[in-house]
């Protein structure tokens, strides 16, 4: 059941590239399908998953592949995978809802996304480090594409950007791979054959800083972060809102299943220069978009800022921590895409554009009522409002944190401070601003909210809301799992 | 030295007797009988006859080798030299069959009778056991190219790029001979087995590291590793795409295959040592440099290209790096790598090149630009190009990153202790980075650039045909590299 995640996406990118004759409107409906049997497995597979057993990693199909070279097809999922597996389907559906207006090479584009969402569900569910290798870098190319070709602002140079950004990531990633694996011995390339081998201290010193940069880029660490912003303001709609909604998560994924996991000694050595490049980044991000005149780049810089908490409750290396940052992985991802879904699709596609200032004079909040009221919900629930899913997630990062480096989760808060006051200068500016002098003239009416894009901001505010409401349904998956044996030498130093 | 027994040899010789017979066959048919025919026709004729005795050939390789007992030291038979030699034939069949549209002679007799004693050739070339039948076999290559890429007479650079290629190959066979001489006046034996025991670990003779430099820089130039890389950029421009791919699939995996065996067969106790501080001399700190210019001057200059064939020539001094890296690996793993790596570089390149025909062809250009609106013109063609091209630059799924993969981690095996070795498999990673640039930058022209040139057409059906089968090759030994490695590393251990 897991697995048709990753295939059902496959078979459907495939059928969008191939099947002859397929019109716009039969791509789109094949995507929705896709992208829905996807979050129905993986919703499956929640309800599946037993949460009692010793046994954390669960619905394993093993095969051998590459057997002379140890390489096995190892799929899994503990809860820490379903909850972002979980994510990967919200983020597909919607981001199909929100690309439904797409008319040029409508076929290629779905064919691109749907690989791209594939190869994300992967990452999420492969226990063999190569396996999970072949599909971080699948989803690679696929984001060139989508934003080169339909994207707006330099897209070429952001799409560029992006994609060597992430490349050099990968390059990095893949050392320590190769490292990893003969080090190792050369017999295996499955995470759970690997946690036993206990590696030298020396070994992990240097292999756990270039495999967790090396993700880490992907996850927007400052000062690697600079292909976030201008990818995500470049791609069109759909695609910024996978790119900040699930592949920034693909890097803290990966550095939580491969560095963190494997090298302890080495995470304990380096864990106080990551932490401070991460609170770096979350005051570093947060103080950009406050000055942004683009209200893409602010949302951009926002991303930033906030992936710098899933880091800092990474390196927090407590339960609490940990916790928080996979449950701020999924937060910011649900929040990413709704924020994005409402300035690229419900206001840029309208309003032709994203400059502030100019939108403050439109007085968005009497015309497009609908897109005011879902940013202000994102807005407030970026900003850590409780009731939302925002609040709980940080508040453990920053409890997290608190133990283990004090001065950096005070400076944390300072960010959530400056947080509030982007987050409201964006709102007031792009949806409140006062009526100029020409408010006399009648302006253009805009088309109203249509009804897919209804459907998804409604589906990812639920989400945020369920969340911010009733957290166990999330840290019910998590927590059990993040006791298991596997993060055992992470936990205890 | 028994007495050679020659129906014996006759016997154990019977794919390339076939070879032979098939292109006298060819000639003489041309030349007889199909002289006043089209061009079309002709070459048609001469494709089935040299189809008919490819597969004989391939069929008498597959049906196993009589036992070489008396040959050894003139033949190795069996095992991973059968696995060249039907990658070898392959290639050649499907450079081939792409020439039969291309414009590239009128003396099709000679093109199928040249390109069939160059087979011969390299296959003489996989079997070598002995200095000389590898130097005969190795002319016979060269001298069969040289006419090869003259032969394209409406081209005016051709003969300018045939005359350099002739030039430097002519001081590169004398170096090749030089070394030759010097490494029987060492050892006192010219029979592969013979040398190797001669040499009994201890450090090389002057006389034999003058006689190893000598054969280093001779292959260099076959493999086109920078410093001795000078002739590819113009040989690929100027010969036509065929040739172009002759030279760059076929005659790279023969002479890699004959390289890899006297290096790590023949003269392995004279590697030296690149790990540590203890440096010691031998071919390994030789391939050393070779590999590391190769890959840096490889991709840095392919960046600058704007012709497809330039950029393919610099790519291939690239690849000539990558896999020099792969020699320097553990025996078996690394002679391994190596075959899968150019057997699933040849497909790549064989059907990049007859797209480069396919557009020089309605285009009348060989610049990247050329491929402007290619997904309008030609969508399956430009969905093979994409999987071309990402092979190269070794994304997975496709067959070059396991390729590249597969190289590194035999490098690695060898002990990840060299520091020599683990720098050299850094620097390729990185290099692997940067030259994801440069081949999105023709996927760029092919996907995204707009081009008023949009109608769409239907491409020759051999043309077609050879593409798919390649991409479909490509794809497969991607998904499953075991078809191809686990056969060859049982065979090569």
């Amino acid at each position: 059941m897991l697995s048709w995640t990753v295939y059902s996406s496959f078979i459907g990118a495939a059928v969008c590239a191939l099947w002859p004759n397929l019109s716009p409107t039969g791509t789109r409906r094949v995507a929705l399908t896709t992208a829905l049997i996807g979050f129905l497995a993986a919703l499956v597979c929640c309800f599946q998953y037993d949460v009692d057993s010793e046994q954390t990693v669960q619905f394993i199909t093993e095969k051998a592949w590459v057997p002379s070279l140890g390489i096995g097809y190892l799929l899994g999922a503990d809860g820490i995978s379903l909850t972002l597996v979980l994510l990967t389907g919200l983020a597909a559906i919607t981001g199909t809802l929100f690309s439904w207006n797409i008319e040029t090479r409508t076929r290629e584009f779905f064919a691109f996304f749907l690989t791209l969402i594939g190869g994300v569900y992967g990452v999420f569910i492969s226990f063999d480090l190569f396996l999970l290798f072949v599909f971080y870098e699948i989803a690679i190319i696929p984001k060139y594409f989508l934003i080169a070709i339909w994207g707006s602002t330099r897209r070429e140079y952001g799409a560029m950007k992006l994609v060597l950004y992430s490349f050099a990531g990968s390059a990095l990633v893949l050392i320590g791979l190769l490292a990893t694996f003969v080090e190792a011995g050369a017999t295996s390339f499955s995470v759970l054959e690997l946690i036993k081998h206990p590696f030298p201290r020396d070994f992990q010193l240097w292999a756990f800083p270039v495999t967790f940069i090396g993700f880490a880029i992907l996850a927007g660490l400052w000062p690697f972060h600079t292909w976030a912003p201008t990818g995500h303001v470049a791609a069109p709609t759909g695609a910024s809102m996978l790119l900040a909604g699930v592949v920034m998560k693909l890097g803290a994924y990966g550095a939580l299943r491969f560095p963190m996991t494997l090298f302890p000694m080495g995470l304990a050595a380096w864990r106080d220069e990551i932490a401070l490049l991460a609170v770096i980044g979350i005051v570093y991000g947060a103080t950009v978009a406050l000055v942004q005149r683009d209200f893409k780049f602010v949302i951009g810089y926002s991303s930033v800022s906030h992936m710098g908490f899933v880091l800092l409750g990474l390196m927090a290396t407590s339960e609490v921590g940990l916790s928080g940052a996979v449950l701020q992985m999924f937060s910011h991802g649900v929040l990413a895409s709704l924020l994005f879904a409402v300035v690229g699709r419900m206001v840029y596609a309208r309003t032709h554009t994203k400059d502030l200032t100019e939108l403050e004079a439109m007085q968005l909040a009497r015309r497009l009522p609908f897109a005011a009221g879902t940013f202000v919900v994102a807005g407030f629930a970026g900003m850590g409002m409780p009731g939302f899913s925002g609040f709980i997630a940080e508040l453990q990062v920053l409890i997290g944190a608190w133990n283990t480096f004090p001065s950096f989760a005070v400076v944390a808060g300072i960010g959530i401070i400056i947080g509030v006051t982007y987050t409201l200068r964006a709102m007031t500016k792009a949806f409140f601003g006062e009526a100029s002098e020409f408010a006399d003239d009648p302006a253009p009416p805009l088309t109203s909210i249509t009804g897919p894009e209804k459907i998804g901001a409604v589906l990812l505010i639920t989400a945020t809301t369920l969340v911010g409401l009733y957290p166990r349904i999330l840290l019910d998956l998590i927590v059990p799992s993040l006791n298991s044996p596997m993060f055992k030498p992470l936990l205890e130093p | 030295m028994t007495p050679v027994d020659y129906s014996r040899l006759l016997l154990l010789l019977a794919p390339e007797m076939i070879l032979v017979i098939t292109a006298l066959a060819v000639l003489a048919a041309d030349l007889i009988w199909a002289r006043d025919l089209k061009d079309r026709n002709r070459h048609t004729i001469a494709f089935s006859i040299t189809l008919f005795g490819s597969l004989a050939a391939v069929a008498s390789l597959m049906m196993g080798t009589p036992d070489p007992a008396g040959a050894t030291q003139w033949l190795t038979l069996g095992g991973a030299t059968t696995t060249v030699k039907i990658g070898l034939i392959a290639l050649t069949l499907s450079a081939l069959a792409i020439s039969t549209r291309s414009p590239l002679t009128s003396h099709i007799g000679e093109l199928y009778l040249l390109t069939l004693l160059a087979t011969v050739g390299m296959l003489f070339m996989a079997s070598a056991n002995h200095l000389l039948l590898a130097f005969i076999a190795l002319e016979l290559v060269s001298l069969s190219f040289y006419i090869l890429v003259a032969l394209y007479r409406h081209h005016k650079p051709a003969a300018e790029g045939a005359l350099r290629y002739f030039l430097l190959g002519g001081v590169s066979a004398g170096f090749t001979l030089f070394g030759l001489s010097f490494i029987y006046g060492a050892t006192g034996s010219m029979a592969f087995d013979q040398i190797s025991q001669q040499l009994d670990g201890s450090p090389p003779s002057p006389l034999l590291i003058v006689g190893m430099v000598a054969l280093v820089i001779g292959f260099g130039f076959k493999i086109a590793a920078v410093p001795m890389h000078l002739w590819a950029p113009d040989a690929y421009q100027a010969a036509a795409p065929p040739v172009g791919a002759l030279i760059a699939s076929a005659s790279k995996l023969a002479s890699f295959y004959l390289f890899a065996r006297i290096w790590t067969v023949v003269l392995a106790d004279v590697a030296g040592r690149g790990a540590d501080s203890s440096l010691s001399a031998g071919w390994l700190i030789l391939l050393a440099i070779l590999a590391a210019a190769s890959l840096i001057l490889g991709n840095v200059a392919a960046i600058a290209q704007t012709s497809l064939k330039r950029l393919l020539a610099y790519s291939a001094i690239a690849h000539a790096g990558y896999i020099l890296i792969g020699l320097m690996g553990e025996q078996a793993d690394g002679i391994a790598a190596v075959i899968y790596y150019l057997v699933t570089y040849g497909l790549a390149i064989v059907g990049a090149f007859a797209l480069v025909l396919l557009v020089e062809g309605s285009d009348g250009s060989d610049q990247i630009t050329a491929f402007a609106g290619f997904h309008r013109r030609y969508p399956l063609e430009s969905f093979c190009l994409l999987i071309f091209i990402l092979s190269l630059a070794g994304i997975p799924p496709l067959a070059g990153f396991f390729g590249k993969f597969y190289l590194f981690a035999a490098a690695l095996k060898s002990g990840l202790a060299s520091n020599l070795l683990f720098a050299l498999v850094v620097l390729a990673v990185a290099m692997s980075a940067v030259s994801l640039y440069y081949y999105l930058k023709v996927l760029k022209q092919a996907y995204v650039v707009p081009s008023p040139n949009t109608a769409r057409r239907r491409s020759d059906p051999v043309l077609r045909v050879v593409v798919i089968l390649m991409a479909i090759g490509v794809v497969a030994l991607g998904c499953f590299p075991d078809i191809l490695v686990g056969d060859l590393v049982a065979d090569l251990k």
